[in-house]
């Protein structure tokens, strides 16, 4: 930003005090994450110590009262079901998104944003539970046993749906009206200004919702409980059922004791492995953030 | 008007917290009893606590759910006056007192529109480990047969397991369930599927009008009175434990629970009270 | 040339209504999908709703009875965590925007680690809430423990859509400002924050509906307990816990589910209604007269 280049700011105390108060709620806030990852590596820590890292990918099952911590299918099947949903919900957020801001009546496109923030707020057990008693029996009677790989994509996709489509209407909404103006004084039609014009301005916003997208997919826990069967295998088609990592530790935290319960911790760590090397690639790809 | 400056909101903003977070100092003068574990138990004990609440003035009683492996931990660690467990102590748990306030049994279920009406109990071990993979071979429909099985540590699965002399690795699941409810709402929504849950909610759930049928087992009609009289084969004791002798208002409380002044309570959670 | 502009002229009349036909499909779909599930809320749940539901508390473990004691403590679950973050996630937004160069390494570290902290899964946060502060700072099962968690979980929300909409504003402003001899504080308050309110309060909206929707990490911290609180360090059952209960462990609760998620989704519009109201009447004004 242009402040930060000191010689234009006015200089001045009540500005020193605030940046003081500022980093201490910035450091705070940045303590948390810190906690919560020591606290994961004290949790699992017995287990590390005793088999060591390799063990959890190589293990042919996931047995842990007979020593077997294969976490290999979960793995899988967590990126399967995210990757699914990010897709469908990346086109279809997108959509919502160009929908309110460029082919909507003014008196739809209110109303559309209203739905969105609300579909935003509804619970994971409610999604799980209209998944369980609505989706699933519709799969069921199609390909048993509908609890399945499919069932958790769909649900994750209308999860993480409003991320993406509110993300991106604030990135649709930041970019310049000169370059609409300039767009249409050019002759561009409506789909050509959107292409060219109007997404690639957006792009970082766009990027950014789908990074905070794909952290939910990967951490939601309850929902993908109720609806993908939860078998730990690696999945072969859309409609085996499968056991995601968050559901593997919400499934059994309660019951485990020992190694076993440092193994769900382990669980924890992978995933949380898993979304700091995507913070990463999103940073190296998508440095262009701050330019917005 | 004077104008506050953002750090002088910043500094009204921390000192509010701070109150905010030492201002509502719990009153100590009321007796607390708090106890965590099953959440087969967790209703109906949050149901007797209340009534014992009304009966003494002053107590409060707090019931936390979390399965039953927390109850004993709990039990033992101290964190809680009162262990839930749904299922009968384990051999390396005998340093607990348990005490059982009610019974449940389990039965396998499946979808009203099966036609089958009956399961020997190898057919039911083939079923569940994978030999019998088609309704067909059973006398149903010509099908994949869908096994709801429950999650790890469940003490419902201990059960099953125990009652069957099987070992949790040799079941091949289709569907691995968390709680009773999800047993159920599986096989009313799919037609092939079987499982495996507690008597008392799966009788309530076919006078709603859900579609599931209870199978008898080894000749049992699956009924809450075959539990209560012994006949019915799976069935397990609901219990509170403790860690060492009980006394005080711990033990006013088991007693409480085990009266004929629960009776109503356990019934209409579905379980089957104790014979008095 | 003039073939390639042809071809283009062609695919523009081809990729015109495609895109068309694609934006409304997809916005067609999103809207059905959550008509359906919305109307199979209402359609199980809408007979059940009235004032006594609302007021009144839980009898037979939830079967019948109200949600009185319910709402309060997720209303108050929900006031701590905002109370908490807000402030926080502000602060934090404006020091990672107006203060610190934009490619800075500890700004980089702490935008690394919002990014990982929005991709914790929540079950972990209930367990790190339940370490932390329920037993590690002593506060127990409570209303303060659940805030707190919930807290910490919104935090990279509120913080990465505060700095979007921070960064959005234009440049210019700061300049302008500057070059008026205003100090970075009064700037902050008298423009640059109420030009950015509107996208401050949708990433408030986004993080409180997330807190609301939130299971998972309540059951460990702000526990199952479904009394009226009678102080802050009370356990109190959360609505979206009460649902899982309902729904997953309770034999003939699902009545009482279905209205009690009506009442969520009602509170939210409720919440959503107020913000957007405030962002549009209040603060927008201080910008013209402040």
């Amino acid at each position: 930003m242009i402040w930060s280049k000191h010689s234009i700011s006015s200089p001045s105390r009540t500005d020193a005090r605030l940046a003081g108060w500022l980093s201490i709620a910035a450091g705070l806030a940045a303590a948390v994450l810190v906690l919560i990852v020591l606290f994961l590596l004290h949790e699992s820590w017995p287990v590390l110590n005793r088999i060591g890292w390799l063990r959890f990918l190589t293990d042919a099952a996931w047995h842990p009262s007979e020593g077997l911590f294969g976490l290999a299918p979960m793995l899988w099947a967590t990126l399967a079901s995210s990757t699914g949903a990010l897709v469908l919900a990346g086109g279809l957020g997108v959509a919502s998104a160009l929908f309110c801001r460029f082919y909507a009546p003014p008196s739809a496109a209110r109303p559309y944003r209203r739905m969105v923030t609300l579909l935003a707020g509804i619970p994971s057990v409610v999604f799980g539970l209209w998944g369980l008693t609505v989706l699933v029996p519709l799969i069921a009677r199609w390909q048993p046993p509908g609890a399945s790989l499919l069932a958790g994509i769909l649900i994750l996709t209308l999860m993480i749906l409003p991320t993406v489509a509110l993300t991106a209407d604030a990135a649709l909404a930041a970019v310049p009206k000169a370059y609409l103006h300039g767009a249409a004084a050019l002759g561009m039609s409506r789909s050509g200004t959107i292409l060219r014009v109007v997404l690639p301005a957006a792009r970082s916003g766009i990027i950014a919702g789908l990074l905070l997208a794909a952290g939910r997919a990967l951490g939601e826990t309850m929902a993908v409980l109720m609806v993908a069967g939860n078998v730990v295998q690696t999945p072969h088609s859309l409609f085996d059922p499968v056991r995601t990592l968050t559901a593997n530790i919400a499934l059994e935290m309660d019951y485990a004791t020992g190694e076993h319960r440092a193994g769900l911790f382990v669980s924890g760590l992978v995933l949380s492995g898993m979304i700091i090397l995507l913070a990463v690639a999103a940073l190296r790809f998508g440095g262009a953030r701050s330019h917005v | 008007m004077p104008r506050l400056s953002l750090n002088r909101y910043l500094s009204a903003l921390s000192v509010m917290l701070l109150v905010a977070t030492t201002a509502s100092i719990p009153q100590a003068a009321e007796r607390k009893l708090v106890l965590t574990g099953s959440s087969t138990l967790a209703p109906l004990v949050a149901e007797i606590g209340k009534r014992f609440e009304q009966e003494n003035p002053g107590v409060r009683v707090d019931v936390q759910s979390g399965g039953s492996s927390r109850g004993i931990a709990d039990a033992r660690s101290g964190l809680a006056d009162i262990g839930l467990v749904s299922r009968a102590l384990k051999p390396d748990e005998q340093d607990l007192k348990s005490f059982t306030i009610a019974l449940d049994g389990i039965t396998l279920i499946v979808h009203k529109d099966n036609p089958v009406q009956t399961l020997t109990d190898p057919q039911i071990v083939d079923i569940y480990t994978g030999k019998i993979t088609r309704w067909r071979a059973v006398g149903g429909a010509d099908r994949p047969i869908t096994v709801v099985n429950k999650a790890e540590g469940r003490s419902t699965l201990e059960l099953f397991l125990h009652h069957f002399q099987l070992k949790s690795g040799d079941i091949t699941a289709h569907v691995v369930i968390g709680e009773n409810q999800q047993g159920i709402k599986t096989v009313a929504g799919n037609t092939s599927a079987i499982g495996y849950v507690s008597i008392g909610t799966a009788e309530y759930e076919v006078s709603q009008g859900v579609p599931i049928k209870l199978l008898p087992m080894a000749g049992v009609d699956a009924s809450v009175e075959n539990v209560r009289n012994g006949r019915f084969p799976l069935a397990r004791p609901l219990n509170l434990v403790t860690k060492a002798e009980s006394e005080g208002l711990v033990r006013q409380f088991i007693d409480f629970s085990r009266s004929e002044r629960v009776h109503d309570l356990v019934e209409a959670q579905y379980f089957v009270p104790l014979a008095h | 040339m003039f073939e390639a502009g042809r071809f283009a002229m062609v695919r523009g009349r081809v990729l015109e209504p495609l895109m068309t036909l694609a934006v409304w499909g997809s916005a067609l779909l999103v809207a059905g999908a959550f008509l359906w599930l919305v109307g199979d809320l209402l359609w199980h749940g809408a007979e059940r709703l009235s004032w006594a539901f609302l007021s009144s508390s839980p009898l037979n473990a939830g079967r019948t009875g109200g949600i009185g004691p319910i709402l309060v403590s997720t209303l108050l679950i929900l006031g701590v965590a905002v109370a908490a973050a807000v402030p926080l996630g502000l602060a934090t937004a404006v020091l990672l925007t107006e203060f610190l160069r934009p490619r800075s390494r500890f700004g980089r570290l702490v935008g690394l680690s919002l990014d990982v902290l929005a991709g914790v899964p929540s079950i972990v946060f209930g367990l790190f809430g339940n370490a932390f502060f329920s037993v590690f700072l002593g506060l127990g099962f409570s209303i303060l423990s659940g805030g707190l968690t919930l807290a910490c979980m919104v935090l990279p929300i509120l913080i990465r859509t505060a700095e979007a909409s921070l960064r959005a504003v234009p440049d210019d402003w700061r300049l302008g400002s500057a070059a008026l001899g205003l100090s970075r504080t009064a700037a902050l308050r008298h423009i640059l924050l109420p030009a950015a309110s509107s996208g401050l309060v949708a990433g408030l909206l986004l993080g409180v509906g997330r807190a609301m929707a939130e299971t998972a990490a309540l059951i460990f911290t702000s526990g199952y307990v479904d009394r009226m609180p009678s102080s802050l360090f009370d356990s109190g059952r959360a609505l979206s816990v009460h649902i899982y209960d309902l729904s997953m462990n309770v034999a003939g609760g699902d009545g009482n589910a279905y209205a009690s998620a009506l009442v969520l989704i009602g509170l939210l519009i409720l919440i959503n209604g107020t913000a957007l109201y405030l962002a549009e009447h209040w603060l927008n004004r201080r910008i013209i007269a402040p």
